[in-house]
Order: structure tokens, then sequence, then C-alpha cells
């Protein structure tokens, strides 16, 4: 069943957006300070589409990736994965969707340090209830997709922070999402291995995977087939579909 | 999630969380195996003081006539009260409730085998004296029986020290020894025993003949003392009653004088006994349970130290899709696993030190006795308290967004 496979760039097969949010907000209320961190978000990404999230340090960029990524919860809005409405589902359910719907790649990495590459990869695998035979076969094959069949027993001490993006990455695709997300993911890496993680990206777009990304980096967001701009808390510019980029699945045989 | 998998996780939490993995089964190991050795070695206690203190024999009597305190019915005091068969028979047949009941006629005589000579301590008793003193024949012998009683067999019966003082290494059974001139055959040795207390030397030195023997061979009409024993233990104090109201009848003292027969109710050893070894017990159980708090308030502050961590670990795991159910069910799973192992360790390594402790010192403090049932509960409560300091903060965790917990 979970085969890698050349996606049609549509993430549901109706072919409407596969992240739809209508008037997102994100309140921080820490009792002392209250911070309105998203002031309204309606976002539409189509699937295929390759989308660089940009605007300066404390806009709401990763607030609003977080909410994307399911890993927290909106304030007021509606927001629709996948055609389905995120509000309402337990938190079983939303465990399945963080396993299965998006893969998520952060700034810091987040590995468990004491464990080998390997094993942090096969972790989504492990919650996904699949087989052990398949649990090796794509715990394998993702983490030669990113480059590091021969670093699999590392531990995470024992490798560069660009190698240590590249074992989170292979995480974020072991389960096969039809969407990535990556915070910052080129944020503390030198620019040779923040490059290499660029071309990645990109290439994992190239074959169907709808990609988001937020980045400081100008060549990354020139990679992009489009590019949204947060300041304090609303979109200040969109590029739309960029109709070069946002052909790429043409560009490939079936 | 199948077993396999549960376990590939296990393996992987333990070592992700090795601080916290080292320390709680390090707590549950020094808990297990501080209390259980601390009750294992107040069981041994135990056995070994009833066991000493049952080398007397259980629940006896011994009473020793002597002279009277109180004057009585226009006799003076300071009279000399004497007991003999006759009067041993009479509360035989008299005293109510009275289980056995033997004379003892003591003398010290030379006994001669082949070269060898020793003045020895000699009872002349009934056979039942050997049944309520806990004279046990060695394997191949016997003690006096009613046959020698009855026809004044010179038959002898030795303690098992004096044995080996006599005869080194050969068999004694069946031997014949010259006791007071006359020739004995020795019919029994007594069994290897620990005795704590006696009141005319302890049993391995001495020899016991038929009391009809002795009368005849030494001339002694009046027994030194006599041993009694009641039917049951409730009875006791009766049985002591009526045996001073009989004897004070026929001797015609005061049955309130408690020196013209002097009685030692071992029985009250027993119940000292009993009532020390409750205290004791208790005492093992205080120090128990508070080895068992204390450990407990180590394990849960183990669990505490490391609930940031933790937080974060759940918050990582939860972003990567894993059901608040099924984290709660690896901390379970992972509780019980370091419970067991640490509660196995603890066992073997209280095992360990009863198997190399020295047998000399088994005299003293008795030989420990482990009980794995102890063990268990020991290392079971103490996962109790893992599993309830890890539960909380983890099931609070698992209820936070992931974003929010991986920030902690
Ligand atoms: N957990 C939080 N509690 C309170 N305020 C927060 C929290 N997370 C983010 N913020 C605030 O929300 C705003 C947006 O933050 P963030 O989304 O991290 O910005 P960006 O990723 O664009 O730098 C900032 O002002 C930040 O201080
Ligand atoms: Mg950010």
């Amino acid at each position: 069943m979970h085969v890698f496979r050349k996606r049609n760039g549509k993430g549901n097969g109706n072919g409407g957006p596969v992240i739809r949010m209508e008037g997102i907000t994100k309140v921080y209320d820490t009792g002392k300070v209250r911070v309105e961190a998203l002031r309204g978000i309606d976002l539409a990404i189509g699937g295929g589409e390759f989308v660089a999230i940009v605007g300066p340090s404390g806009s709401g960029k990763s607030t609003l990736m977080n909410l994307i990524g399911c890993l927290d919860t909106p304030t007021g809005g509606d927001y629709d994965l996948l055609g389905e409405p995120v509000k309402g589902l337990d938190r079983n359910r939303l465990s399945a969707v963080r396993n299965r719907r998006v893969g998520f790649v952060f700034q810091n990495f987040n590995l468990l340090p004491q464990i080998s590459a390997y094993e942090n990869v096969e972790l989504p695998l492990l919650f996904g209830s699949v087989s052990a035979k398949e649990r090796k076969r794509r715990t394998e094959e993702v983490l030669a997709r990113v480059g590091l069949e021969d670093r699999m027993e590392h531990k995470p001490t024992e490798l560069s922070g660009g190698q240590m993006q590249r074992v989170a990455i292979a995480r974020a695709l072991a389960m096969d999402p039809a969407i990535l997300l990556a915070d910052e993911p080129t944020g503390n890496l030198d620019s040779t291995s923040g490059g290499d993680i660029m071309a990645l990206f990109e290439d994992l777009w190239r074959q169907g995977r709808t990609i988001v990304v937020i980045t400081h980096d100008a060549a990354l967001s020139r990679r992009a087939s489009r590019v949204v701009e947060i300041r304090d808390g609303r979109i200040t510019r969109d590029t739309g579909a960029r109709p070069e980029g946002g052909n790429a699945r043409e560009a490939l045989p079936e | 999630m199948s077993l396999r998998a549960s376990l590939r996780q296990l393996s992987r939490d333990l070592r992700s969380q090795k601080l916290r993995t080292a320390f709680t089964a390090f707590g549950i190991v020094w808990g297990t195996v501080a209390v259980s050795l601390l009750l294992a070695f107040g069981q041994g206690m135990h056995a070994q003081l009833v066991k000493s203190s049952a080398g007397l024999g259980e629940n006896i009597v011994i009473a020793w006539p002597s002279l009277t305190s109180k004057p009585f019915e226009g006799l003076g005091k300071g009279r000399r009260i004497r007991l003999d068969e006759e009067d041993i028979e009479m509360l035989r047949a008299r005293a109510g409730g009275l289980l056995g009941i033997s004379g003892e006629y003591a003398s010290t005589l030379k006994l001669v085998y082949g070269t060898r000579t020793l003045a020895v301590d000699v009872s002349g008793v009934s056979p039942i004296f050997g049944e309520m003193r806990n004279l046990v024949p060695a394997a191949g012998g016997r003690f006096v029986n009613d046959l020698d009683e009855r026809d004044k067999r010179r038959t002898l019966f030795l303690g098992d020290q004096l044995a080996k003082d006599l005869f080194g290494s050969t068999d004694p059974v069946g031997k014949t020894v010259q006791l007071g001139g006359s020739p004995f055959q020795i019919v029994g040795v007594l069994k290897k025993k620990s005795q704590d207390s006696s009141y005319s030397g302890r049993d391995e030195g001495k020899a016991f003949a038929p009391a009809s023997t002795m009368r005849a061979l030494t001339g002694q009409r009046y027994v030194n003392n006599f041993i009694f024993k009641a039917e049951t233990n409730a009875d006791t104090e009766r049985l002591k009653a009526g045996v001073r109201r009989i004897l004070a009848a026929r001797h015609r003292f005061d049955p309130e004088d408690k020196e013209a027969l002097a009685l030692w109710d071992t029985t009250e050893m027993f119940r000292f006994l009993d009532t020390f070894m409750l205290a004791f017990r208790l005492f093992l159980g205080i120090v128990g349970s508070l080895t068992l708090v204390v450990g407990g308030i180590g394990v849960s502050n183990i669990m505490n130290v490391v609930v940031e961590e933790r937080t974060r670990e759940i918050g990582i795991k939860m972003a990567l899709g894993a059901r608040p159910s099924s984290i709660l069910g690896q901390l379970l799973l992972e509780t019980i696993f370091l419970t067991a192992g640490g509660g196995a360790v603890g066992l073997a390594i209280s095992a360990a030190i009863c198997a190399v402790f020295p047998e000399s010192f088994t005299e003293f403090v008795g030989r420990p006795v482990l009980s794995p049932l102890v063990t268990a509960t020991t290392a079971g409560l103490l996962g109790a308290v893992a599993i309830v300091a890890g539960y909380f903060p983890a099931r609070d965790a698992s209820r936070l967004d992931p974003v929010v917990a991986m920030k902690t």
C-alpha cells in the first residue's frame, strides 16, 4: 500500500486545494502578555505547489506552519486539509493525520539524540503500524533517498548538521506523505549543506509532492513555484502559482 | 501496534532516556535487595531463636523441691521438702491436664570405656523425659524406654559431645561402658541440637539412664527435680496450681509458698519470645516500609527530573503521529519491564548474599531465609510508584499540542 509513487500533483482526488485556510487566527495568551501571532489568514495551496513562506522574524511564519501541520490548534477560523476539516478531529485522528498526511521538518531537527539515524527514521513507521518487513524496506529506501545509506547506524550526535537535517527529511518522508512542511530547514546549516538540502526539496517537488517551506534564503525562495510573504500576522504578498515552475509535473513522464 | 513493534519501541525508549532507565532500575534493585535481605535475616533469626529455645524442650515446667519459707499448720519454716517416686506417681495419677511427668535423679559418676575415664553428670529419668526435653536420638539409636524402666535395665543414652569425647568417631550404640562400677549398654546418642538454656549443664555433655536403674545403682531415693508438661499450653497455669496443691496437701506446706516448690515455667520464656519476635518483626516492618518509602521517593524523583526531557520527547513523537494511548501504553510497558528486571536482579543479588553468608555466623543470627514473594511485592510496589510518578507527567504531555510539548 505505502509504496513510493510519482504523484499526479493533486493531493486529493478532486483537484481542489490540499490546504485551505479561511480567517485563521492564533492568539498566544500567557496571562501577562497577549500576542496576536496570526490575524486572519486566507490561504489555499494546490497539489504539487512548491510554496516558500517568507517574512521578517516574529511575523508568524512558524505559527502558521505548525497549524498547517496540525501540531497546534488555531484560535479561530477554518482549516481543511486534503478536503477534510481539521476542527473537531479527536486526538487519535489528529495523530493519524500527522502520521500519514504531512511530513514535518524542523529548523532544529528534533531528532532523538540517543538512538541511531535508522531508528529515528523508523519511528513514524512504528507509530503507523507498518509491518516489520515493510518498515525495514522503507527506512532503508528513504535514507538512501537522502544519501545516508552509509550512515544509518550513526547517532545524531555523530552526524554533521546537514546530515542530521537529511535524517529529519528522511523521517518526514518515511510514511510517504502528500505534503512536506519545513520550517527554516537550512537555518542552522552552512551554505553548502543548505544548498544540498534545497536541491533535495526541489527534487522531491519535481517528483510530485506538495512542499511548503519557510525560508529567509532568497536562493531557496527563487526555486519555489510561489512565494507568500507574511508580516505581522497577515499575508502581505502572494505571487500565486508561477506558471513556469508550477507545471513541473507536466515536465515529467507519467 | 504489534508486540514486536512495541518491544522495538521499548528498547528505543530505554536507550533514549538512559539516565532514567539506569536510575529507575537502580532504585528498584536497591529497594528490593534492602527489603528482602532485611526480612530474610529477620526470618532466619526468628527461626534460630525458636530452635535454640526449644533445645530445652517446648513449654515444659521444671520443679525443684526446696525449703519452706512460711510456717504452716504449726510447722516452722525452713523445713526441707523431699519428693520421691511415690509423689511423682501420685501427680501422674491425680494432676489434671498432664501430658507427661518425670522425676530426675542426678549423680556425678565415673564413666569408663576402654582406657578413658570421665566424670559424668548422669540423670535417671522416665522415657517420657526424652520427648519432653527434646532429647532426639541420632539415627540408629533410641532413648530410654518403658522396658528399661520396668526391668531396671542398665541402659544409657549419651549426649553427643560426651559420645565424641569417649568414643571419638566409633559408633557408641551397642557398646558397653562401666558406669559407677556397673556395666551399662549404650542404646542411643543425642542428635546434635541448638540449646541456649539449661538448668544443670547442656544435654550434649550429659548421660541419661532409666530412673529405676539409677535409684538402684546409687541408692538415691529423692528426686533432685522433676519436669512436667500440660496437654495444652493454656492449661499450664492450672496444672501448676494443681501440682502445688497436691504436693502441699501431702507434705503439709503452704500452697502459696513459692520457695517450698520452685517452678520454672519455660512457657513464660516462649511467651516472652513471642512478644519479642512480634516487636522485632514490627521493627523490621517499619524499617522495611521506610526503606520502601525512601526508595519510592527516589524513583518518583527520577521520574520528575526527567519530566522535561520526556515531555519534549513525547512532543516529537506526537508530531510524528504517535497516539496518546500508545505513548502511555509504552510508558507502562517500560515501567513493568524495569520493575520485573530490577526485581529479578534484586532477588538474584539477595540470593547471592544469602548463599555466601558464612556458616559460622548462622549459629548466632540464623540462616537468612529469602522470600521471593517479599522481593516480588517490594519490586511491584516500587514499580507502582514508578508508574504513578511517570504516568501523570506523560499523560499531561500527551494532552498538549505537540508544538507546545516540544518547546518545553
Ligand atoms: N508559545 C508562544 N507563546 C507566546 N508567544 C509566542 C509563542 N510562540 C510564538 N509567539 C509569538 O508569536 C509571534 C509569531 O511567532 P513565530 O510564529 O514564531 O514567528 P516567526 O516564525 O515568523 O519568526 C511572535 O511575536 C512570537 O513572540
Ligand atoms: Mg520561526
